[in-house]
């Protein structure tokens, strides 16, 4: 039985499927990937009558070229580009039926990093410790997509069991402000280091990623010495002694060493997975 | 008794503070038998990271816990490894002496795998006395390669696959430290005795 509906033509500089994540595996060293942008993953999921735990498609700001092998149901969210079937241009943000045998291009991002695709049914890969996120700290979890890949899906909900779609998509524009609030190591921090990330503006770094977002700028005083290994949480805001911070994201290891001197606000996360390097970003403490 | 310190992470996380690796590995082993319900429970090397949890309930739970025994220990694992570090001179720097002196302090030494974390399969090793200890590099290096081998305080790390990482790498090994097909997946499991060889 050939259950391909979808074949992968070009990846893109990295595209992965992502759903939740993973929890309950982090004592042995293994992150919890899932979604970067978990507002837009679930958009997706929502547009083309997905359950809340679909696995899904993440681009990085190159997208990706796709060929429909059956008739598919599919959402682009996230990152704003063109979305073309057979060089037709197509809504982004809306469920699109495409024909067997069409050619779905995800352009490059226009702004931001971070691109969705929801396929009606849900993307069918055997999960691994109970996911089917791919992590890219460790490679825990399904390949990342190549060329050649065939997705399978599963049933799509038949029409009845569609939700009403939302009446209207808004996508803020949003400040590029991240907030945080006293980290568990917070008194590591030098005298007047706290007030002074308050209003702080900070470049996004170069080797940002699924892992952390590196934070250029002023450098943050910290006391030194040596913090035993401990236990890592999405979000964390670690300060190496060269006092440039990095937030904690879904592919974070599982401990480390440097103080965690704040934490990012939830709310703020999805905000962290659409940061491209060289953005700038003001912090504000809580 | 002493009752352990609850550091609050946010408002449903909590790192707890204990007063050594085996002590959290004993905690975090109660925390599960009991069930106290938490998305994560991650033992290290003077805390246990609950994610996840009711920080009320389990304040009140931890009053249960008393440090339970020193568990048996555990099978015997030889790593090989080509001394051919990047920071194999910074590290005889810190200890005042050759790297040839390192090499033979480093193959000399046992220790002992004493909890997981970082990434899959990668396991602290303690055992490098306390005036070995050495600092971890000022910035991270964005990509360290998979099977080094490297030192950060007093602990012994082998990188299971390419990751980000601040140790000072002293070597390379080609075991290969995770296999999701393999039971357990972990070579260095916690509780292992490990020894390290100069590879021929």
């Amino acid at each position: 039985m050939n259950r391909a509906a979808v074949e992968v033509v070009d990846p893109g500089p990295l595209s992965t499927l992502q759903d939740l994540g993973r929890t309950g595996w982090a004592h042995l060293g293994v992150p919890r990937a899932g979604a970067l942008d978990r507002g837009a993953a679930a958009l997706a999921r929502r547009l083309v009558g997905g359950a809340v735990d679909d696995a899904v498609i993440e681009t990085t700001l190159g997208g990706i070229v796709l060929r429909t092998r059956r008739a598919v149901t599919l959402a682009v969210t996230g990152a704003p580009c063109p979305v073309r079937v057979d060089r037709r241009t197509v809504d982004h943000g809306a469920a699109v039926t495409v024909p067997a045998g069409a050619e779905v291009s995800v352009g490059a991002a226009t702004s931001g990093v971070r691109s969705y695709v929801a396929l009606s049914g849900g993307i069918d890969v055997e999960p691994v410790l109970g996911s089917r996120s791919t992590d890219t700290l460790a490679w825990v979890g399904p390949a990342r997509l190549a060329a050649g890949h065939l997705l399978a899906v599963g049933s799509p909900p038949s029409p009845s069991d569609l939700p009403e779609p939302p009446p209207a998509i808004v996508v803020r524009p949003r400040a590029r402000e991240l907030r945080l609030v006293r980290g568990p190591r917070a008194d590591w921090l030098g005298e007047g280091s706290w007030q002074a990330l308050d209003g702080a503006t900070y470049v996004v770094g170069a080797d940002s990623d699924r892992v952390g977002l590196r934070l250029d700028g002023p450098r943050v005083e910290r006391r030194g010495g040596e913090l035993p290994s401990e236990g890592l949480v999405l979000g964390g805001v670690q300060l190496p002694p060269s006092g440039q911070p990095v937030v904690f994201l879904a592919d974070h290891p599982t401990t480390g060493g440097y103080p965690v001197v704040a934490l990012l606000l939830d709310d703020d996360l999805d905000l962290c997975a659409q940061l491209r390097p060289g953005d700038e970003v003001a912090l504000r403490t809580m | 008794m002493v009752v352990p310190r609850l550091v609050p992470v946010g408002t449903r996380a909590c790192l707890v503070e204990v007063e050594d690796g085996p002590a959290a590995a004993s905690l975090a082993d109660w925390a599960r038998r009991t069930g106290i319900s938490a998305e994560e429970i991650v033992p290290a090397a003077t805390t246990v990271l609950f994610d996840g949890v009711d920080l009320p309930g389990l304040e009140a739970a931890l009053a249960g816990w008393t440090r339970g025994a020193v568990s048996e220990p555990g099978p015997a694992v030889t790593v090989p490894v080509t001394y051919d570090g990047p920071d194999l001179a910074a590290v005889a720097q810190h200890w005042r002496c050759t790297v040839e002196d390192v090499v033979r302090v480093h193959t000399s030494l046992e220790l002992t795998a004493v909890f997981s974390g970082f990434a899959p399969g990668f396991s602290y090793l303690s055992g490098l006395p306390a005036e070995r200890a050495v600092p971890r590099l000022a910035t991270p290096r964005a990509r360290v390669a998979r099977g080094s081998v490297a030192l950060a305080d007093t602990w012994c790390g082998i990188y299971p696959s390419a990751s980000p990482g601040g140790w000072l790498v002293i070597g390379s090994t080609d075991a290969v430290l995770w296999d999701a097909d393999r039971d357990p997946p972990a070579l260095l499991a916690p509780g292992t005795r490990v020894r390290f060889e100069e590879a021929g």
